[in-house]
């Protein structure tokens, strides 16, 4: 398998990641993902039927506690971290078209 | 004998028959920090204040003749990934330069409760991205054994300041590598213990399930007894084991008489360089000389670890680092038009370029139509490379690898080109993929006089055997790593 990794592919992807890619750096850096998708790509050979994925290595199971009230982080402290807040909530812009 | 140049069981005893007292140890290392950290630069931020109060607060313990904790009193730094309450953790990225979180990490929380003198957090590769500490996007940690080379990474400052004698010991984390390949370009001990063996609750998470906390320390006995430290069940991550852990530091005894070891030939071959190479065939040779039955054998899909590390690591990191949309935490761009833009360009001025390139790759392959071809198929990949170990680690009590393909490479020798970057980690990338312990162990130095560690590979929760390995051999005196000569730089800063 050989995957062709295009500009247009680059800027698909990393406007999924909510990342912006200046126009200067596509062509470097599609360059650089089409490398890297082609080391990726080099899995195709491996025969994998039949197999299991892991998704962890040693068997991990739900844990589960009950579900009570405990004390939670004080509202002035978490907000002290936000890049904006107001009255008592995080600042954000609009969300929806009025 | 300079206070700062000691081990952790070295400082217990003076403290304990009160030949020094902690905060003389304390001050000793912060003198040695400024003395040598413009140089070296490991630190980010430093806490010396509180470390001093900390070791206050042992002295007058044992002045009381109160037992104190193993570790009490010893000064040690914090990889600038793990949270601190009230004290900035940045990892090393423009995204969270101004973040102080409100909560410690469980280790964090279990160094304080065992009064152990924290002086600060340490430079690492961006959000842990790298093998170099080059992406930090504040400044350069540099080799203390050649301050043009690069210390490894990510966790670079944890090995360099123990490397240079800033920090008794050192907390760092690892991935794919990133506590042992610094600690082998720095000539130090690190371990990567078992995954779910030490609480990541308060890690900054990169790639959840292959993330791992470890030591990074002067000697093999000072690993053990942080290991008795940090080892342990947490309610708090739920990937946690509850079991029994042991006493790592009693299990320490220098024998590896009897001790089956495999050395898998693939680690062995190709772009393993000569030095390298003949360093870890005369350790083989030294396990034989102790005891130990050396065998050749094999591990399956070798040239496919990386691709598969890649694939695994970077979906993840891209899942988890979602999260940096300038709302809650973290840097907010200054001028947007809406709330799309807003996330956009936080993220693209806030992150840099290999942790873009990362959270771009990890997109893609867990984009629709991609997912079965890249994340799906590395999963699958994942199980026959674990089976594989799992098989090898029946036969045999531990495995020995290179740590790395060569020494320490040069500033900018690598940076440019993320494939070569990534070479660098070929030897370790697959144990965590397995989730399996591993430690780096001096072992020897280049023609150039470069550090070279032996990696030890143990099985689940086979800590102990990897570090009664590493004992016998550090006890064997095959090596006897040599201290950095580091110029001081005092009153430059």
């Amino acid at each position: 398998m050989k995957t062709v990794i295009t500009e247009e592919d680059v800027r698909y992807v990393a406007n999924l990641a909510k990342l912006h890619v200046p126009d200067g750096q596509i062509n470097a850096l599609t360059k650089q993902m089409a490398d890297i998708v082609a080391l990726a790509d080099k899995l195709s050979d491996v025969d994998t039927s039949g197999i299991e994925p892991t998704n962890h290595v040693i068997p991990v199971n739900n844990v589960f506690r009950e579900d009570e009230v405990r004390p939670s982080y004080p509202r002035d402290e978490m907000l002290a971290n936000a890049p904006m807040s107001s009255a008592g909530c995080y600042f954000v812009p609009y969300t929806f078209d009025e | 004998m300079e206070l700062y140049t000691l081990t952790a069981s070295e400082m217990h005893e003076l403290l304990k028959t009160k030949k020094a007292s902690s905060v003389e140890i304390t001050n000793s290392v912060i003198g040695r920090i400024d003395d040598v950290d413009a140089t070296i630069g490991s630190f980010l931020s430093s806490t010396f204040d509180s470390a001093l109060d900390t070791a206050k607060t042992v002295d007058e313990k044992i002045a009381r003749n109160e037992k104190i904790a193993p570790l009490a009193g010893i000064p040690m730094a914090v990889k600038d990934n793990m949270c601190t309450k009230g004290v900035k953790t940045t990892c090393a990225s423009r995204m969270l330069e101004n973040y102080i979180p409100m909560y410690d990490a469980d280790v964090v929380a279990k160094l304080k409760k065992a009064d152990v003198p924290i002086l600060g957090k340490v430079n690492m590769d961006e959000f842990a991205m790298g093998s170099s500490t080059e992406t930090s996007y504040f400044k350069k940690t540099r080799n203390p054994h050649n301050i043009e080379r690069i210390p490894g990474g990510s966790s670079g400052g944890s090995a360099a300041a123990v490397c240079a004698d800033e920090a008794v010991y050192a907390l760092g984390s690892d991935t794919g590598g990133s506590i042992r390949q610094p600690s082998s370009h720095c000539g130090v001990v690190g371990l990567k213990p078992t995954y779910g063996v030490v609480s990541r609750f308060g890690l900054v998470a990169f790639a959840s399930s292959l993330d791992q906390i470890g030591p990074i320390t002067k000697n093999v006995a000072d690993c053990a007894k942080v290991m008795d430290l940090i080892a342990g069940h947490d309610e708090k991550d739920s990937t946690s084991f509850n079991i029994d852990y042991p006493n790592y530091s009693a299990n320490l005894i220098p024998d590896a008489k009897g001790l089956k070891i495999g050395v898998p030939r693939e680690y062995m071959g190709k772009g393993i360089s000569e030095d390298v190479s003949a360093v870890i065939k005369n350790v083989i040779k030294q396990y034989e000389d102790m005891g130990a039955i050396v065998e050749e054998t094999s591990l399956p899909l070798t040239d496919y670890y990386l691709a598969a590390y890649y694939i695994i690591a970077c979906a993840e990191a891209s899942s988890n680092l979602a999260r940096y949309d300038g709302i809650k935490y973290g840097y907010r761009t200054k001028d947007f038009s809406d709330l799309t833009d807003l996330y956009k360009k936080t993220r693209s001025e806030g992150f840099g370029d290999e942790v873009k390139r990362r959270i771009i790759l990890g997109t893609y392959v867990l984009s629709s139509g991609y997912y079965d071809a890249y994340y799906k198929k590395a999963q699958q990949v994942r199980t026959i490379i674990r089976n594989g170990f799992s098989d090898e680690l029946d036969k045999y009590d531990l495995l020995l690898t290179p740590v790395t393909p060569d020494v320490a490479f040069k500033f900018g020798e690598k940076s440019s080109d993320p494939i070569t970057m990534y070479l660098e980690d070929i030897c370790t990338v697959s144990i965590n993929i397995a989730g399996v312990p591993a430690i780096s162990v001096p072992c020897g130095v280049n023609r150039e006089n470069l550090p070279i560690g032996v990696q030890l590979i143990g099985k689940h929760f086979g800590e102990p055997t990897l570090l009664r390995a590493a004992y016998a051999f550090e006890q064997s005196g095959f090596f006897t790593p040599q201290k950095p000569q580091i110029k001081s730089v005092k009153g430059s800063k």
